[in-house]
């Protein structure tokens, strides 16, 4: 053989000269190779549209602070809650102990148009104090954020996402004019552009539906503390025992129920060690105080780390448990071609005798058998493609469509689909290939003999 | 009998010169069982908790989603509820209607209660979802008393935003009796405490009837619901129109009830995209999500015995085409056709046999660790029986065809060559 090329091109007319004298054999390793690549694939696509990193440039920079004020005996599990009482979010934002914090609650408003013919609509909103659009990078198309004299003087200001100022004024720059939410005047201060982060991680505690219901109001906390505003989704007093008597807006922002979400933005690593030792002091001061009969049990968990928190449960269970399925899928079918690749070379004995016989040497077998290993998982990934965008067509009706609409068939899940069929057959091949290298090329003559 | 036991012997002889190629198959086996059986564990779970009766007149209830605008006070909300759903009642084609703050079937929207038998009781409370009712609910509803009687309509009360509900008399459900009252006693007239001042009386016990939440997971208190006596009245939260129709009335209503109650008073909005619902819609989009899995798993399992079988196939073809000559020389001995076929039959079933054997170990592994991680019960034995017994019909299918072409080597395949 002269050069690379020629040994590559000698093996894969050797490979095409098999795949005709077994045309059953080869046909079945390709479609279970086939059928096990696209299952994984599907799932995954699911799996990593569920999973995605919804701010990958600063999630290691933002955290969600926990602090158990249910106690050991209230508590979830033993999870301390994924919201905040009032008490101590508030705490958290006047302590400024991270370089921004910002306090989040989900939140249900009615805005009445101008022109009184048409019909008001349910809008949801998160209240949020001012530091949320810098923090989560929320881009404006017109106008701002609030800054924090607003917060400070609970203004009527608010900003809008840019569905809702095209509903409203078919999507002109409406900074500066009024809405009425709840029977209230709010000044427009900025509008949104097209921003709605999968899964919407930072009211997920709050709000529910990671992947659907988008926010489009955001006010200030504090306006909305005043206006005596109820958190519209989650709200929890214990895990296990009655609420206790709530019989005015005062006694639930004494109280310690969960309804509100806090996020910390710290940039470096000494930040975060400073923050942790800050909560747990905090935790600490209100054991002294008597309100924790409990020692501290705090936890600052970044975004990734807060999304996957069995509280939030944001990838869907059916979603993980399809992976598992499939991966299993995957490994049977590998277990299955190991067997039928064994059957195919172990046919072909009196071949690599022959060939053995006239001085190829194990590497060339070697070569020879993975190079055609390579060649029936490549078809095989190609089989499963197909397969694959056949899948993705289905997946609406398998999972939340509002998920199944996020998993993509892109380049990178295509090159994935290949690389896997082919990779995972060559490790399949690899025993076959290794029972047809000991093959003695004496033996075989004799016996044919 | 006595001709296929005799084969054992050179069965393990012959297998043990294919060790490798066994221990796949036995491999494979083992894994498909313990997947299939899994998966069809799951399958049935979702198949059950999908098909489970809500309790109610399902084809005939629609659920209509209000939300008041202009902050009304309370007063006016509940003077406008008592209007509504005498409005409703009084629609051509309306059976019955009442307002609570969830439908049947919503997955989310209800209250959830904790249920104390005494004050002073320090054991874990019994959790319950509860529905806003009034005389009207059963009868909407179509849910049937098995013991006590309805609520009257003066025992209806008007609860604002902060009032904790704990009413003086509560309607049960018999799945929920069962739990606050194991041992049978008489439930109707009994006292338990919905808060730590007021005690309720079980006025009645009704037959079933899930609670909102019923479709979102497989929560173990989906059939444990409390009707408590109230209408609510909130300016900030939505509440629901219950409606029960006649028999081919719910088109027509699913309009002129929304209209008919804008009618009565403009300042209120149900969302034309899912302001109405009809509770096999609700159905539709709870179980959605376990529908899906339902179908994939059960596609899963196709394709995985389709491979299986294709897999057994495959080998025993390649074992056949490299047994020719001693087939020969068996059949050359007197063997007869038969004594061929069953040769390979009886190897095929004690591989699979022992692949059955590895795979229920996997399968109970496989099941005790899902349910560590999803809400699943414990995978009945039963389960595996009907994947072993389903494997090894496959494997004798899957080997008839290569097994019949051994019993075809005629025997002077002995004086051939390879």
């Amino acid at each position: 053989m002269p050069c690379g090329h020629g040994v590559l091109r000698y093996y894969g007319s050797l490979a095409w000269r098999s795949v005709h004298r077994s045309k059953a054999l080869t046909a079945l390793i390709v479609l279970l190779m086939g059928c096990g690549v696209a299952t994984c694939m599907v799932t995954f696509a699911v799996f990593r549209a569920a999973s995605a990193d919804p701010i990958p440039w600063k999630s290691g920079q933002l955290f969600a602070p926990q602090i158990d004020n249910y106690g050991p005996l209230h508590n979830w599990k033993g999870e301390p809650p994924n919201m905040l009482s009032y008490t101590d979010a508030v705490a958290l934002l006047h302590a400024k102990q991270a370089r921004r914090q910002v306090l989040i609650y989900a939140s249900k408003w009615t805005v009445m148009p101008e022109d009184a013919q048409r019909l008001p609509s349910s809008q949801e909103g998160d209240a949020v104090s001012h530091d949320f659009f810098a923090m989560f990078d929320a881009p404006f198309r017109y106008g701002g954020g609030w800054s924090a004299s607003d917060d400070e003087q609970r203004a009527a200001v608010v900003v809008i996402s840019s569905a809702l100022n095209q509903k409203l004024f078919g999507g002109t720059d409406s900074v500066g004019r009024e809405i009425i939410l709840d029977a209230h005047a709010y000044r427009i201060v900025g509008v949104l552009d097209d921003w709605d982060p999968k899964p919407r991680f930072f009211d997920v505690s709050s709000a529910w539906f990671p992947f659907s219901h988008p926010r489009q109001v955001y006010l200030p906390f504090s306006r909305a503390i005043d206006l005596q505003k109820a958190a519209s989704t989650n709200f929890f007093c214990s895990a296990n025992a009655p609420s206790p008597d709530l019989p005015t807006w005062d006694s639930i922002l004494r109280s310690e129920c969960v309804w509100i979400t806090a996020w910390v933005e710290l940039p470096t690593q000494a930040d975060v060690v400073h923050y942790r030792e800050w909560l747990r002091n905090y935790a600490a001061e209100q054991q002294r105080l008597g309100r924790f009969d409990w020692p501290p049990y705090v936890r600052l968990s970044d975004v990734r780390q807060w999304l996957d928190l069995p509280l939030n449960g944001v990838v869907p269970k059916a979603s993980a448990l399809s992976m598992i399925v499939s991966f299993s899928f995957l490994l049977i079918c590998l277990v299955n071609v190991v067997g039928l690749m064994l059957a195919r070379f172990m046919r072909r004995a009196p071949e690599i005798g022959v060939r053995r016989a006239l001085g190829a040497s194990r590497g060339a077998i070697c070569g020879q058998f993975l190079t055609e290993a390579a060649a029936i998982g490549l078809a095989g990934g190609v089989l499963g493609l197909l397969l694959t965008a056949i899948g993705m067509a289905g997946i609406g009706h398998v999972f939340e469509p509002e998920i199944a609409r996020l998993a993509t068939l892109d380049a990178s899940l295509l090159s994935l689909t290949i690389l896997v069929a082919v990779a995972t057959t060559m490790i399949a091949a690899l025993y076959p290939t290794w029972r047809a290298a000991q093959v003695q090329p004496a033996w075989q003559l004799k016996s044919n003999g | 009998m006595k001709r296929t036991m005799i084969q054992i012997g050179p069965i393990f002889a012959a297998l043990r010169r294919h060790k490798m190629a066994t221990l796949l198959i036995v491999l494979q086996i083992a894994l498909t069982l313990a997947v299939v059986s899994n998966a069809l564990f799951v399958v049935k779970t979702r198949v059950v908790h999908l098909s489970r009766p809500s309790g109610t007149d399902e084809a005939h209830l629609f659920a209509i989603n209000n939300q008041w605008i202009g902050e009304p006070d309370l007063p006016h909300i509940d003077a406008q509820i008592r209007a509504d759903v005498v409005t409703l009642r009084q629609l051509p084609g309306v059976r019955d209607a009442f307002a609570s703050q969830a439908y049947p079937l919503e997955s989310g929207g209800g209250g959830l209660v904790f249920i104390k038998h005494r004050v002073e009781q320090t054991t874990t409370a019994q959790l319950a979802l509860s529905y806003f009712a009034d005389e009207h609910a059963l009868s909407t509803f179509g849910t049937t008393l098995v013991a006590g009687r309805n609520f009257r309509a003066d025992e209806i009360g008007s609860l604002g935003p902060y009032d904790k509900p704990a009413p003086a008399a509560i309607i049960i459900t018999r799945h929920l009796a069962d739990k606050l009252f194991p041992d049978g006693a008489a439930v109707v007239g009994q006292h338990v405490y919905l808060d730590d001042a007021h005690a309720s009386t079980i006025i009645g016990v009704v037959d079933c009837l899930e609670g909102s939440y019923a479709g979102s997971s497989t929560r173990s208190i989906d059939e444990d619901t409390v009707l408590l006596p109230a209408r609510y009245t909130s300016p900030d939260e939505s509440m629901v129109y219950l409606v029960r129709v006649q028999p081919g009335q719910m088109d027509a209503l699913l309009r002129t009830a929304p209209a008919a109650l804008m009618a009565q008073n403009r300042m209120r909005l149900i969302s034309p995209e899912d302001g109405v619902v009809t509770l096999a819609q609700a159905r539709a989009k709870g179980y959605a999500t376990d529908r899906g899995v339902a179908i994939m798993m059960a596609a899963v399992c196709v394709l995985l015995l389709l491979a299986t079988a294709g897999g057994i196939v495959g080998l025993s073809s390649f074992w056949v085409g490299q047994r020719r000559r001693s087939i020969g020389v068996r059949r050359a001995l007197g063997a007869t056709r038969g004594d061929i076929l069953r040769y390979f039959q009886t190897e095929n079933a004690l591989i699979v046999g022992i692949g059955v054997a590895l795979g229920v170990a996997l399968g109970i592994a496989g099941n005790l660790s899902l349910m560590t991680h999803y809400e699943l019960p414990r995978m009945p034995l039963w389960v595996l029986g009907v994947g072993a017994l389903l494997l090894w019909a496959l494997g004798q299918l899957a080997v008839l065809g290569p097994a019949r072409r051994a019993a075809a080597v005629p025997p002077v395949e002995a004086t051939r060559s390879v």
